[in-house]
């Protein structure tokens, strides 16, 4: 995990050491290198929004009028717009680049049809994450990816390294990054997403099934629409031109059922959504495989084996692995946070929690860890430790809580 | 939430008027009257939020309305066990909410007499009345002098407020 997100003191009520979504949030007056504002951060303060440094970005926990656990609920039974400007946007263009992005990542992009989109993973030479990522073929020689604000200097040089050498070889592939001061990304997400969005955009929404992606006119700018998010409910991730960025999400907000959300919302959402955290469940140290998202080695990928640690990767998918990504349900008691060590009926350790908090839609508590292979049964009951006490859970099916996206029929 | 919000702004300014609209009337009437009986001595607070009032040698601890509300609304409290002996600092409980986990420390050194069963039963108390009725544990002091080290409502509210403008 990066160094930003170390905190300093014991000083834990209070609500800069916050440790929201996993990363420990610093106090603002501690940050040794600037902070940065995304293009909302006027609506933000605006709106009563609690700021706090995240990754580098001043971005809100939760809004003054809303508790995170009420935004959540909200955004299950209405829609809440996130600002995710911290996020990296990245343009590759060039007749090459689908042949040098599946150099870095297992995905069939060559297999994909223009306007449509997939997560996907940067890997290391073992196999390791770099990073997770959405990549949107926007034709066959522009890509448009987004990518975790956390491993933003990372995947910056990773994209610039790989790309220079590929040019170096005489292909064509240029990469271009958005910085936040020219683009920024907002996420409307939930049940209401898609008919408050409709009243504002050209774009026609039924046709725009999960994981497609296209430019159109919302509030009458030019944005790229995306229909993805990080919540399990249906949604949409709107990039939109850093000076616009406020009116358009103003408009989205006037235009009803639609109310801000923040970070504290969004990481018990994607919990229950099943959804990884980069630098909590996923990270360099671990494959695919073993963070149970075999599904991102695509078909095609497994003849060819010529991504990234596919020699690794490869073994693991025909042998097996000796950990696994779980889901872990506890129907009440303390909720597992991150680190807390998961132990076998025999009192032996056999895993660790990677993130944990309590599930506003569900009650009692989720999270999710890794435990020993032959432990990854769903119903398997084992305990985990939390301040000294075991506590007894279940390993439950991810997602928690039913995702609800839009898919084709 | 608005209600606390503003309840929060008061307190800032005047703690007398924020304890005596939390509460019913009867239990702002008690304080008013502790508040000017020799027995007992004001709240005091720690820079962590904690606060503790001090009657006959036994201290009563909470968390401040300011830590409430950066908490958020509360699910799970793990308070210390009556005996459990703890001191100044010390790391003696939990609060849980879906934003995040707080540890409790004890403001004060001494031996654990009660934890409030209410709360463990019913957490959102923390957030609906931190000063009264969700109260976290009680302690008899063993270094009453260590109270000196903590601050007066006064001073906390100038902490708060140094503290909070540095952060924004």
């Amino acid at each position: 995990m990066c160094s930003r997100s170390i905190t300093l003191a014991k000083n834990r009520l209070s609500p800069s050491h916050v440790s929201i979504t996993g990363i420990q949030i610093r106090r603002l007056s501690d940050s040794a290198e600037k902070v940065r504002k995304t293009p909302l951060y006027n609506l933000h303060k605006k709106n009563g929004g609690k700021l706090v440094d995240f990754a580098g970005f001043l971005l809100p926990v939760q809004y003054s009028d809303l508790s995170v656990s009420a935004s959540h609920l909200f955004t299950r039974s209405n829609a809440s717009i996130f600002d995710v400007s911290h996020m990296l946007q990245t343009n590759v263009c060039g007749k090459d680049c689908v042949s040098w992005f599946e150099s870095l990542c297992p995905v069939d992009l060559r297999g994909m049809q223009p306007g449509t989109g997939s997560l996907t993973v940067f890997l290391n030479e073992k196999g390791g994450i770099i990073d997770d990522l959405i990549v949107t073929k926007v034709m066959e020689d522009q890509l448009y990816i987004v990518s975790n604000a956390g491993r933003l200097e990372v995947d910056r040089q990773h994209m610039k390294e790989t790309s220079d050498v590929f040019r170096k070889n005489g292909k064509d592939v240029t990469v271009n990054f958005w910085d936040v001061t020219e683009r920024a990304l907002i996420a409307v997400q939930g049940p209401k997403a898609a008919s408050n969005l409709q009243s504002l955009t050209d774009i026609p929404l039924q046709d725009l099934t999960f994981m497609t992606s296209r430019e159109g006119s919302v509030a009458g700018v030019n944005c790229r629409v995306t229909r993805c998010g990080y919540t399990g409910e249906d949604g949409f991730e709107i990039s939109i031109p850093a000076d616009k960025a406020e009116s358009v999400t103003e408009a989205l907000l006037e235009s009803g059922d639609v109310r801000l959300a923040g970070l504290g919302a969004r990481n018990s959402l994607r919990l229950e959504a099943g959804l990884c955290l980069y630098g909590n469940d996923i990270d360099e140290n671990v494959t695919p495989v073993e963070a149970a998202l075999t599904w991102l080695i695509a078909k095609r990928r497994r003849t060819d084996t010529n991504f990234p640690g596919s020699d690794v990767i490869m073994r693991q998918i025909k042998e097996g692995v000796s950990k696994r990504r779980v889901g872990i349900r506890m129907d009440t008691g303390a909720p597992a946070r991150k680190d807390a060590v998961i132990k076998n009926v025999e009192g032996q350790n056999v895993g660790k929690v990677t993130s944990g908090c309590p599930s506003p839609s569900l009650g009692g508590n989720v999270a999710m860890g890794y435990v020993s292979e032959g432990l990854k049964k769903i119903g398997t009951e084992l305990y985990v430790n939390i301040r000294g006490k075991d506590v007894p859970c279940k390993i439950a099916k991810m997602p928690f809580v039913p995702s609800k996206y839009y898919v084709k029929k | 939430m608005i209600l606390q919000r503003y309840l929060v702004q008061v307190s800032k300014r005047c703690f007398t008027n924020n304890y005596v609209l939390q509460s019913n009337l009867k239990q702002s009437y008690c304080e008013l009257r502790h508040r000017y009986s020799s027995k007992v001595k004001d709240r005091r607070f720690t820079d962590r939020h904690e606060w503790v009032i001090v009657e006959n040698d036994i201290g009563t601890v909470g968390i401040s309305s300011y830590a409430q509300e950066s908490l958020g609304d509360v699910v799970f409290a793990q308070l210390p066990d009556p005996g459990t002996e703890v001191k100044e600092g010390d790391e003696c409980g939990a609060l849980e909410s879906v934003k995040a986990a707080s540890e409790i420390y004890s403001p004060v050194s001494g031996t654990v007499t009660e934890k409030n069963l209410e709360v463990e039963k019913k957490p959102a108390l923390i957030n609906s009345s931190c000063y009264d009725q969700g109260w976290l544990f009680k302690l008899k002091l063993s270094q009453p002098d260590e109270l000196k080290e903590l601050m007066t409502e006064a001073d906390y509210d100038k902490f708060l407020k140094s503290d909070v403008d540095k952060d924004h």
